[in-house]
C-alpha cells in the first residue's frame, strides 16, 4: 500500500513526505507507545503507528529501516521531530483516529502484523 | 603490535540531551552503510547498538559510545559511569525493568532492551557493578 493510500484509509495528514516516498510499499506496521516494543523484530518497510511524540521515535524508524511513522490522537507534532524525519527520510502522518481506530481501518484494509510472532 | 580497525568512531552520550541520545548508533549505522554491509547486518547492529546508548542515556546517567569496525567484525562498547545493575540475570529477563513513569513516558521501559541485545550481537559481555558504572561490549560478526 502506498502512502497516499494509508493516509486515506485512516485520514491521516501528511506532514513530511520523504523523498523516498513514492516507491514506498507498505504490508506490514507495528502500532506501540514504547519504542523498544518497535524494536523487536520489527520488519524493515513497516509502518511504525505510536502515541508517543519525541524524536526517538524517528531514531527507532531510522535503525529499523523504517520509512514512515503515523502519529496518533492528532497530537501536535513539534518541530524537533520534523526536522529529523526530514534528515532521516522518514515520512510522517497524523490522524485524528485512536490507536484502536488507526490499527482497525489498516488491518481491514490488508496491512498486517510488521513483527513475525 | 595490536590490529588496526578500518574504522574508529566515538560518542559522548549526553546526560542532558535526549533527543540527541541515539545519535552515536546512526553515525556506526551510516558508516556501515557506506562500507556496504549488508542491511540485514546493519539493523542487526544499529538495534542492539541503539538499545545499550538508550540504556546508558536513561539508566547511566550518559556515558560514552565506540564502535570499531575491522573487515571481519565490528566491536562496540557503551560505558557509562551510573548506578550500575546489582543482578544482570535479572535485568537480562524479559520485562524486566526498573524505569520509573517519567522513562515510560518517554517510551521506553518495557525491559526488553537487554534481551535484544542479546539476540541480535554474536558475544555480548556485560561488565556492572552497583555503584561502579556499566560497561557494554558488543561484537558482531561481518562475513
Ligand atoms: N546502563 C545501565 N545502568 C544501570 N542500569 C541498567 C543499565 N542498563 C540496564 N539497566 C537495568 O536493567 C534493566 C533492564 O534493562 P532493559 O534495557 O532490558 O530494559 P529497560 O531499559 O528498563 O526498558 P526498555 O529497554 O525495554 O526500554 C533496567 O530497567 C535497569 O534496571
Ligand atoms: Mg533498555
Amino acid at each position: 500500500m502506498d502512502i497516499a493510500k494509508i493516509a486515506e484509509t485512516v485520514s491521516a495528514e501528511i506532514i513530511y513526505r520523504a523523498e523516498n516516498s513514492s516507491d514506498i510499499d507498505i504490508t506490514g506496521a507495528v502500532a506501540a507507545d514504547l519504542m523498544s516494543e518497535v524494536m523487536l523484530d520489527t520488519e524493515e518497510g513497516s509502518l511504525i503507528i505510536t502515541g508517543l511524540i519525541n524524536p526517538q521515535v524517528i531514531r527507532t524508524a531510522e535503525m529499523l529501516d523504517i520509512y514512515a511513522v503515523l502519529f496518533i490522537r492528532g497530537k501536535n507534532i513539534p518541530e524537533s521531530i520534523i526536522e529529523l524525519a526530514q534528515d532521516r527520510g522518514v515520512t510522517v502522518m497524523r490522524t485524528e483516529a485512536t490507536m484502536f481506530e488507526a490499527c482497525g481501518k489498516l488491518y481491514s484494509a490488508g496491512i498486517v502484523s510488521g513483527q513475525s510472532a | 603490535m595490536a590490529e588496526i580497525s578500518s574504522m574508529h568512531i566515538e560518542c559522548i552520550i549526553d546526560k542532558d540531551d535526549f533527543n540527541a541520545a541515539g545519535e552515536a548508533s546512526s553515525k556506526v549505522k551510516k558508516s556501515l552503510n557506506m562500507l556496504g554491509i549488508p542491511p540485514k547486518t546493519i539493523k542487526r547492529i544499529a538495534v542492539a547498538m541503539y538499545e545499550a546508548e538508550i540504556n546508558a542515556f536513561i539508566h547511566g546517567g550518559g556515558g560514552k559510545a565506540v564502535a570499531d569496525i575491522y573487515p571481519d567484525r565490528v566491536e562496540v562498547l557503551i560505558s557509562d559511569e551510573g548506578k550500575g545493575i546489582a543482578d544482570l540475570d535479572l535485568a537480562m529477563q524479559e520485562g524486566y525493568s526498573t524505569a520509573p513513569e517519567e522513562v515510560r513516558m518517554l517510551g521506553f521501559g518495557a525491559g526488553m532492551g537487554l534481551p535484544n541485545i542479546k539476540r541480535n550481537s554474536d558475544e555480548l559481555d556485560i561488565d556492572s557493578a552497583p555503584g561502579k558504572g556499566t560497561r557494554v561490549k558488543m561484537k558482531f560478526k561481518l562475513s
